[in-house]
């Protein structure tokens, strides 16, 4: 049990790592992206916008703790 | 031109992740000797490869464009974490990783560990967890940005380069390789990871880049840039921050 615990534990450092609102922001992100894309319009704009607003944010939050 | 993204994200990728596979297995080697260490070492080379070949021909199997979703979401999650460490490490918010006190401490640890069988499975244990999950992550890396483009052998390609130079480095300076600027190099391999996770998560949710796979050019040099301005402005701020505590406390 514990070797799963451990595994588990090891997959979730590894993908989500310090900041779990990266992963979460990344999700909604691709979502919003599908949905502007599947309604017709340009879309390829929606990803590097997302990308800067998380790395913008993430980064705040490990500055502002300090 | 993504041939070449694709094998020099992977190399430098991967040759991070090998860089502390290599320290952990100097470190037991050294301390412990040889024999044990490398029998772990081999080991866990053994089962990665068992882990690649399985899992390779199933993830290609996928259809592309979940596929580019699920691998470029993950991609993307890693390189900003990536990102965001690197940049915080840049700017003095975060210590540097410093390969040399991770040798330090691995070397006290296992000296504090005696040797009581003839086979000395210490060593073993933790030359194998060291480079199984350090080359679990090269695996992972493999498998990700080689199924994404269907060219896995391509992406396998950039990883075996990586261990022949990482190993060359490894058997030449025998020491840990604090020598390599490895926040420049993990800089790197973030801006990379975030941007083929940008382009391929919105090529997945059905985005269509102008110009194509051209653009993923202009993406690289826009999480560049972007990263670049981050850690000016974090730089600026933690020297006035460190500044104003230094006038504080002196008086």
């Amino acid at each position: 049990m514990s070797h799963v615990r451990g595994f588990a534990r090891f997959c979730y450092d590894f993908v989500v790592g310090d900041d779990w609102t990266v992963a979460v922001a990344v999700v909604i992100s691709i979502g919003l992206t599908a949905l502007v894309a599947h309604r017709g319009v340009p879309a390829w704009w929606c990803m590097p916008v997302a990308v800067t607003a998380t790395l913008v944010w993430s980064l705040a939050r490990a500055t502002r703790r300090r | 031109m993504s041939t070449l993204l694709l094998l020099l994200a992977t190399f430098a990728a991967s040759a991070v992740e090998m860089v502390e596979a290599l320290t952990i297995v100097l470190a037991v080697g050294v301390t412990r000797g040889w024999r044990a260490t490398a029998w772990g070492g081999i080991t866990a080379l053994v089962a990665l490869t068992a882990i690649v070949v399985v899992l390779g021909p199933a993830v290609s199997r996928l259809p592309l464009a979940a596929l580019r979703v699920v691998v470029g979401g993950l991609l993307l999650i890693f390189g900003l974490q990536w990102l965001r460490k690197a940049i915080l490490r840049a700017s003095g918010y975060r210590a540097l990783h410093d390969e040399d006190a991770i040798y330090e401490a691995e070397v006290a640890e296992v000296r504090a560990a005696a040797t009581t069988t003839a086979f000395d499975w210490y060593a073993f244990t933790i030359a194998f967890k060291g480079v199984f999950l350090e080359g679990l992550e090269v695996a992972f890396i493999v498998i990700t940005f080689g199924a994404s483009q269907g060219r896995v052998g391509l992406a396998a390609l950039g990883a075996a380069a990586a261990l022949v130079v990482v190993a060359s480095v490894g058997v030449v300076v025998h020491r840990p390789l604090s020598r390599v600027p490895e926040n420049w190099l993990k800089f790197g391999v973030g801006v990379m990871l975030t941007s083929f996770g940008t382009f391929w998560s919105a090529e997945g949710a059905g985005v269509d880049w102008p110009g194509g796979e051209i653009c993923l050019l202009a993406v690289v040099a826009y999480v560049a840039v972007l990263s670049a301005v981050l850690t000016r402005v974090l730089v600026a701020r933690h020297t006035r921050g460190v500044g104003l505590e230094g006038r504080l406390a002196a008086g």
